[in-house]
């Protein structure tokens, strides 16, 4: 899994590619943590663009994060899921508590 | 004379023994995904294979041997799938500590860990056609999953008036 972060004001921007699941699962965890906590960052942005797979355990990282936040007052938004990505997510209920914008410029002003 | 490739055989099986640990869940998709290739699966469906592929191996890697002490030996997976081009048929079976209440453990959203969805059971069920879980504390648990080609469950009626339209 490849993670490449970015930091704009309190926004961090966190973007993933390749598969997540169990075994990539706990590297976006603690990547993902380590930077929320360096930057007091306050909005989360994940860029899905590049991710090819999704599972239960994925999701379950992307809602530890979303919990994380929210109890600290801040927000989590995903950006770009592909379509078999997003079927999974529609599955689990993910984007009634997320919005999903297709690009990151859109994700920062919204 | 005429040249024909050679027909893919009628019935097909697989079976692959693996530790149980999370760097196999990945070839366990990757497996289940080429074999089942050889059925007339659209490619949603081959991702539908794929996603409950995962959580069934996952289940095992995660919750199986949970109960051993970390650092000893990993358990094992047993990956099978088998096909008669009309269905694909996946089983996946542990040696583990078993589920207590599956009936239980199949509801979503049962989890006590607040990094995970307890969404493995209802995303397996979602996206195969049949699931079956059978398992015995302190044996250990095998899942079973049926897939079926939509070509093959609903053959499209060409020109026929429509009760065949996705609703």
């Amino acid at each position: 899994m490849k993670i490449e972060q970015e930091v704009r004001g309190r926004t961090l921007v966190i973007r993933l590619g390749g598969e997540l699941d169990v075994k990539s699962a706990p590297e976006f965890r603690e990547t993902t943590e380590a930077a929320l906590d360096r930057h007091s960052s306050n909005h989360l942005i994940l860029n899905l663009d590049n991710v090819s797979f999704v599972d239960s355990s994925g999701l379950g990282a992307i809602l530890g994060r979303y919990r994380r936040l929210q109890q600290g007052g801040g927000r989590m938004t995903l950006v770009a899921p592909a379509p078999n990505v997003r079927r999974v997510m529609e599955l689990s209920g993910l984007f009634k508590i997320m919005p999903v914008f297709r690009s990151e410029e859109r994700a920062l002003e919204g | 004379m005429r040249t024909v490739s050679s027909p893919a055989p009628l019935k097909n099986h697989i079976r692959l023994e693996m530790a149980a640990v999370p760097d196999n869940v990945a070839l366990a998709r990757v497996t289940v995904a080429a074999f089942a290739s050889q059925l007339d699966f659209t490619l949603d469906e081959i991702e539908d294979i794929r996603v409950a592929v995962s959580e069934a191996v996952t289940n095992a890697v995660v919750h199986a041997y949970s109960d051993r002490a970390p650092g000893g030996p990993s358990g094992t997976v047993t990956l099978e799938a088998a096909h008669d081009r009309e269905a694909l048929t996946i089983a996946v079976a542990d040696q583990g500590r078993g589920i207590v209440d599956v009936a239980l453990a199949r509801q979503p959203a049962y989890t006590t860990d607040p990094e995970r969805m307890g969404l493995g059971f209802a995303i397996m069920e979602s996206f195969c056609d049949e699931l079956d879980v059978v398992s015995e504390v302190g044996r250990g648990t095998t899942v079973k999953m049926v897939k079926r080609p939509r070509a093959a469950k609903a053959p499209r009626a060409e020109g026929a008036a429509g009760d065949d339209r996705p609703v």
